[in-house]
């Protein structure tokens, strides 16, 4: 395939000096549009409060210019062909990003314009204000907006466009630079008691406000852009290593891998403070959550919206059964004595709700799997049950786990986030040993044809009930450690939205995939929070689910196999793909169609 | 040729054993169990709450024809909101999650119509004028975020493995409702009061009507006829219905299937709008959350009715609100459990499980695409 | 005694009635090929003997025992594989593991024996291992080496369909229900096909029912021969007998036209 064809005007960009007039248009409504949202939802207003770098960029207004960077950046795209030179950059480009920010800004200035003018709108929208005018306008006033909002989306989306003209290394520089400056910014409670640790106080890093300073913006930028170019094998090296099809390689770095986690793991929770280790300890509820909805959903296909009810479940039996204010079980157990007990309650539910929906359709099973996590949690709450459940007062007084003659709960965060990883271990190395397993492949087979799979004598009952009767104990697990943990179980901790923010975890991390899902519980619950847990970043606040569900569309959207997908999943999504691979090359180890028979390989 | 005494004997004892084993599954039993259940937990209570009843306790008889005539009223909205989930699902294969949403922004969006038509004094001066605005207010946005969602969100995703659209449906409806959340707040905004034309009661036949209830139930059958005739008589129905029935044959007879598509949403849309004006009638408070529970039991009327039936799915709906509206005092209350409306969600809940569980097809029989037909 | 029989076999879909008191019987070790023109509920046939769908009326006895109304994993587990006329195998998982699920109905290593990876486990996993391997050699060298660890999908036409019979091999099955094995195939490939079924029941034993439209394979492997049209059975016997039976030769091409009574 030595093709020169000549590049026609492909649909990524322009040959020539064209400007398409319709595509700029739309791009920059676009990122008007965005602009305009970003503001009038108060996100604008909101994230304001937290400097990014002291005293110039604020996080309001890095998210509200990061629509014209986006803009920007449509325009270099370049699709990636087979024996095709992608397009060279050309001015063309970043002259349409410019005029796309342009458009953007007038747009963003008219909104700001509209707002001054019709102030008594507070009363239905709470955001429309003086002060997000102020904002918006950048505290010069409606007229200068004008000026003022284009040229500086302009700039933006320029620049944006303007780095394709330098080379990939010194672009992934540039790139990786300005994510570490927002990084160690943003996560400033991690590093600041990282260095407290070490006893080195970073004094030219953060200010005041928690943001970091100029002088510490440029010596993060100019470490990190410098280590990216330097080393560029540093990351790429270890991902491609990681994802080796060569089976030693792959062992030996993800037993490094393995080891280098595990000593952080280890090491974290005794220098992070009361409060991150919290997040922790949340961030590993949420994963182990996730990893009973990974066998349910990522093994076996079937997708359970209402997998909280487990974790109630798991939460509910440990205070029943160790809580001395507990209304109707008397001898009050410990939570280890307590635990079988829970675990069978879980399979118990599992087959429960397992049972009924065996011969249902994928989309069907899903909205009843919510409606019997719906169930569950108006039941626990209702006053007809709350003789054994508490209703709306709950349980409380449920003590913690005696272990090594302490007791671990809520005033021992170290303790509880070792508690939490040991289980997350297990959790782990139980969906990893199933996967691999007869049951696994039953599972995959079932996934892929279930009509076909029962046909080759998969019992597909067996198969089903045993995915949802390991994901309720899992489940299990989470339920009875927050029980410990928190000393009290109420149900608003076990609304659907709970379920909801479980399956972007898959989804978003890997769906069946265990080091996927990990990083997915680490990446959403760590930064943004789970759905009553503040992330590191707090200013999310109100907006974090709605984060979660533009995630989910755009993951969908754009990578569905997730952020560190199985290498099946990958080919089960993008099989077009694949097979054309497949055809054009052979597998290095091969000599070709080494067959027998001359010449036999029909495609 | 070989026979299969060749063959070692283990095999065949294993074989005997298995042959054994095929038997009638524990499954069926359990499934029988749960309708047993069912059916005498209704029992009971039915029985129950008429001895109450003869024993003059509870409700009166007015009371129960009160809460009878609500709960049509309400059925009657749950069936306008099926109207999307099943023409949707009927076309595309799929539950949109955001249908919800789509209606809950007509209800938010709407209600800034009437605010500022009640604060100019429109409201009470000119009822009819106020509410016909606030109709087309809430359909008009209704319709526009449901054809926004199906441009951005679900084109895209057209012949993705079957989960994928609909786990961007619930994507979806996060992030519009918390988009509302973020451009409304968080608090209830209050319709204002039903203008005095329709604030009181209506006598019928010798019964006392809420007015408000009566409107929504006329407004629903209007809605309901006209909807027939657009499906039934014009082109752009017939064009529906054929693209419901096999996609890619319509294509081939000619039919834009985008543009037809598209229209599905719209008019899913547009019923969406007046469940919302509906809802302001009947409930009066909104907020971001609105959409949520309504919509998943207007889904579960939908399934009721018959998933792709369009009548089934109005069916569906007032058969639903009877359930959810009656069902707890009827029968649980009938059973001595207290506080019985708490569990209304439960009730409407537990009917949609029974409805998958035992009757999939709804009652009025499923009309699916050819890709989806079993 | 015949190791697989229907008798009055009846099934309908809607108001066609796709099966009319067929009677069949195959005795252990033979090959018989079900024959008849398009619509004639040779699938259906097949659909109702591996379980897939209920009959209406009528039997299918597997060694004596009534097998009708349980599910197509009990069936497979008792003993009947199938393939499928569109070739159905799981695409995404690779030919190794296609092969290795056909054997789930013959191993019971449960969810705690696989966690904790006893010994018994081992074992078995290594045996399903090796004798998915042994199945696939039985194709030559078409499924082995680096293809065992390809996706499914990336195979020819040809291989996927040789793929399909391995998984159904992989049961360890008594009796193989082949559903139009050589469709799509050019000649050599049916050639070879036609010899690899021949293998089939001389070196593995097992008793094969085979569908196909395909008359020289019909004619190059049967042991007899079941004519079947709109659901009824209109003829059986060896491949000489059917071909020139009269009712045979009008199903496939109708009745010359009567034209006295045209005018």
């Amino acid at each position: 395939m030595t093709a020169t064809v000549a590049p026609a005007a492909t649909p990524t960009g322009t040959t020539g000096s064209t400007v398409d007039l319709a595509r700029v248009i739309r791009v920059g409504t676009l990122v008007g549009v965005g602009m305009v949202y970003v503001s009038v939802i108060g996100l604008l207003a909101t994230f304001n409060r937290r400097l990014v770098i002291d005293p110039w960029l604020s996080l309001g207004y890095l998210v509200l210019f990061a629509a014209p960077m986006f803009g920007g950046l449509q325009f270099i795209k370049r699709e990636k062909l087979e024996g095709l030179e992608p397009e060279p950059a050309s001015i063309n480009d970043v002259v349409q990003a410019a005029i796309v920010g342009v458009i953007g800004g007038l747009i963003a200035a008219l909104f700001a314009t509209i707002v001054n003018t019709f102030p008594d709108v507070r009363s239905v929208f709470p955001n429309w204000s003086p002060e997000l005018v102020e904002l918006l306008t950048l505290g010069l006033g409606v007229g200068p907006a004008f000026l003022v909002l284009p040229a500086i989306s302009a700039v933006v989306a320029a620049a944006a466009a303007g780095t394709s003209f330098l080379p990939e290394r010194m672009r992934k520089a540039l790139v990786v630079g300005l994510l570490a400056v927002v990084a160690v910014s943003l996560f400033q409670p991690v590093v600041d008691d990282f260095f407290d640790w070490l006893e080195v106080v970073p004094d030219f890093l953060y200010t005041p406000t928690r943001a970091i300073g100029v002088p510490g913006a440029i010596a993060v930028f100019v470490l990190a852009a410098g280590l990216s170019y330097f080393r560029p094998r540093g990351k790429n090296g270890l991902t491609r290593r990681l994802g080796s099809e060569d089976e030693s390689v792959r062992r030996r770095s993800t037993i490094i891998t393995a080891v280098i986690v595990g000593v952080a793991m280890i090491a974290l929770p005794r220098f992070l403070g009361g409060i991150l280790n919290e997040l922790l300890v949340n961030v590993g509820f949420f994963a182990l959550m996730a990893l009973g909805l990974n066998v349910v959903i990522g093994y076996a296909g079937l997708l359970d919206l209402g997998y909280v009810a487990f974790f109630a479940v798991g939460a509910y039996t440990t205070g029943v059964l160790t809580s001395p204010l507990s209304p109707t079980w008397d001898p009050m157990l410990t939570w280890w004595q307590a635990f079988p007990i829970v675990l069978a309650m879980a399979a118990l539910a599992g087959l429960f709700v397992g049972t009924p929906v065996l011969r249902m359709r994928g989309d069907y099973l899903a909205i009843v799997t919510l409606g019997f996590g719906e169930i569950v949690r108006i039941l626990l709450l209702s006053d007809w049950l709350a003789p054994y459940f508490g209703g709306a007062q709950g349980l409380r007084n449920i003590p913690g786990i005696p272990i090594f003659g302490t007791t671990v709960n809520v005033n021992t965060p170290q303790l509880m986030v070792y508690m939490v990883m040991a289980f997350v271990l297990i959790a782990a190395f139980i969906s990893w040993r199933l996967e691999n397993s007869r049951i696994g492949r039953a599972w995959a087979a079932m996934r892929e044809d279930e009509d076909v799979a029962e046909a080759v004598g998969v019992d597909t009952v067996k198969a089903k009930l045993t995915a949802f009767i390991t994901g309720a104990v899992i489940a299990s697990f989470a339920g009875a450690l927050f029980a410990a943990k928190v000393g009290s179980v109420f149900t608003n901790s076990f609304e659907i939205l709970v379920s909801i923010v479980i399956l972007v975890i898959v989804i978003v991390g890997g769906m069946g995939n265990i080091p996927g899902v990990l990083v997915g519980a680490v990446v959403l619950i760590g930064i943004l929070g789970g759905p009553a847990q503040p992330g590191l970043l707090q200013e999310f606040g109100e907006y974090k689910l709605l984060a979660y569900g533009a995630l989910l569309v755009f993951m969908m959207l754009k990578r569905p196999e997730g952020l560190v997908p199985s290498k099946r999943r990958q080919r089960e999504l993008h099989q077009d793909e694949f097979s054309q691979d497949a055809w054009l090359d052979r597998t290095p180890s091969a000599p070709g169609p080494s067959v027998a028979e001359p010449g036999r390989e029909t495609f | 040729m070989t026979t299969t005494d060749e063959r070692p004997p283990a095999i065949e004892e294993k074989r005997k054993r298995e042959r054994k084993a095929l038997r009638l599954s524990w499954v069926d039993l359990f499934l029988w169990g749960i309708r047993v259940a069912a059916i005498i937990v209704i029992l009971w209570g039915l029985i129950g709450s008429i001895q109450i009843f003869a024993s003059g306790e509870g409700l009166t008889a007015a009371g129960w024809r009160d809460l009878i005539v609500s709960s049509l009223a309400q059925g009657a909205m749950y069936g306008l909101l099926a109207l999307g989930y099943s023409m949707v699902y009927g076309v595309l294969g799929f539950i949109n999650f955001a249908h919800g949403e789509v209606f809950m922004s007509g209800t938010l969006v709407g209600f800034i119509a009437a605010n500022w038509l009640f604060e100019n004094g429109v409201w009470e001066a000119n009822p009819f004028l106020s509410m016909f605005i606030v109709l087309i207010v809430a359909m008009v946005t209704s319709t526009l975020i449901a054809v926004t969602i199906e441009k951005v969100a679900y084109r895209p995703l057209r012949g993705a493995p079957r989960l994928i659209p609909l786990i961007t449906s619930i994507g979806m409806s996060f992030f519009i409702q918390y988009s509302f959340a973020g451009l409304f707040g968080v608090g209830f905004n209050t319709y204002p009061p039903p203008p005095d034309v329709i604030a009181g009661t209506v006598d019928i036949f010798g019964l006392q009507i809420r007015t408000t209830q009566l409107t929504v139930i006329i407004i629903a059958m209007i809605s309901m006829i006209g909807l027939w005739y657009f499906v039934t008589k014009t082109k752009s129905g017939r064009a529906m219905r054929a693209v419901a029935e096999d996609k890619e044959i319509a294509g081939l007879m000619g039919i834009n299937v985008d543009r037809t598509i598209v229209t599905v949403f719209a008019v899913g849309g547009a019923m969406a709008g007046v469940a919302a004006l509906m809802w302001s009638l009947l409930f009066r408070s909104v907020s971001f959350f609105t959409g949520f529970i309504p919509g998943i039991k207007a889904f579960t009327a939908a399934v009721l009715g018959g998933i792709g039936n369009i009548a089934g799915a109005m069916g569906g709906g007032v058969l639903l609100g009877l359930f959810e509206g009656v069902g707890p005092l009827l029968i649980l209350g009938g059973l001595g459990i207290p506080g019985a409306s708490q569990l209304k969600d439960a009730v409407a809940f537990i009917a949609l499980v029974l409805v998958l569980v035992f009757r999939p097809s709804g009652l009025f029989g499923e009309r699916l695409g050819s890709e989806d037909r079993v | 005694m015949p190791i697989l029989e229907t008798k009055g076999l009846e099934k309908a879909f809607g108001g066609v009635r796709a099966i009319q008191g067929v009677d069949f019987s195959i005795e252990p070790g033979e090959i018989v090929s079900i024959i008849g023109p398009n619509g004639a509920g040779k699938t259906s046939f097949f659909n109702v003997v591996s379980g897939i769908f209920n009959p209406d009326g009528g039997q299918v006895l597997f060694d004596g025992l009534d097998i009708s109304g349980h599910t197509p994993s009990q069936i497979t587990t008792a003993g009947i594989a199938r393939t499928f006329q569109n070739v159905r195998l799981f695409p995404n998982m690779t030919v190794l593991e296609n092969v290795m699920v056909g054997q789930h109905c013959r191993t019971s290593s449960g969810v705690f024996k696989s966690i904790l990876r006893t010994p018994s486990q081992k074992r078995e996993e290594a045996e399903i291992e090796e004798n998915a391997k042994d199945i696939l050699a039985f194709f030559g060298s078409r499924l082995i080496g680096y293809r065992l660890d390809q996706p499914a999908f990336v195979l020819s036409y040809a291989n996927r369909r040789r793929l399909e019979i391995a998984r159904a091999m992989a049961t360890e099955p008594q009796v193989l229900l082949l559903d139009e094995p050589t469709a799509g195939m050019n000649p050599q490939e049916t050639v070879e096909l036609t010899e690899l079924i021949g293998r089939l029941r001389s070196e593995r034993a097992f008793t094969i029912v085979i569908i196909e439209h395909d008359m020289r394979v019909v004619q190059g492997v049967s042991d007899r021969v079941v004519v079947l049209d709109h659901g009824v059975k209109i003829a059986e016997g060896s491949y000489g007998e059917v071909s020139t039976n009269e009712d045979v030769i009008e199903a496939y091409l109708g009745r010359p036209a009567d034209l006295e009574g045209a005018s």
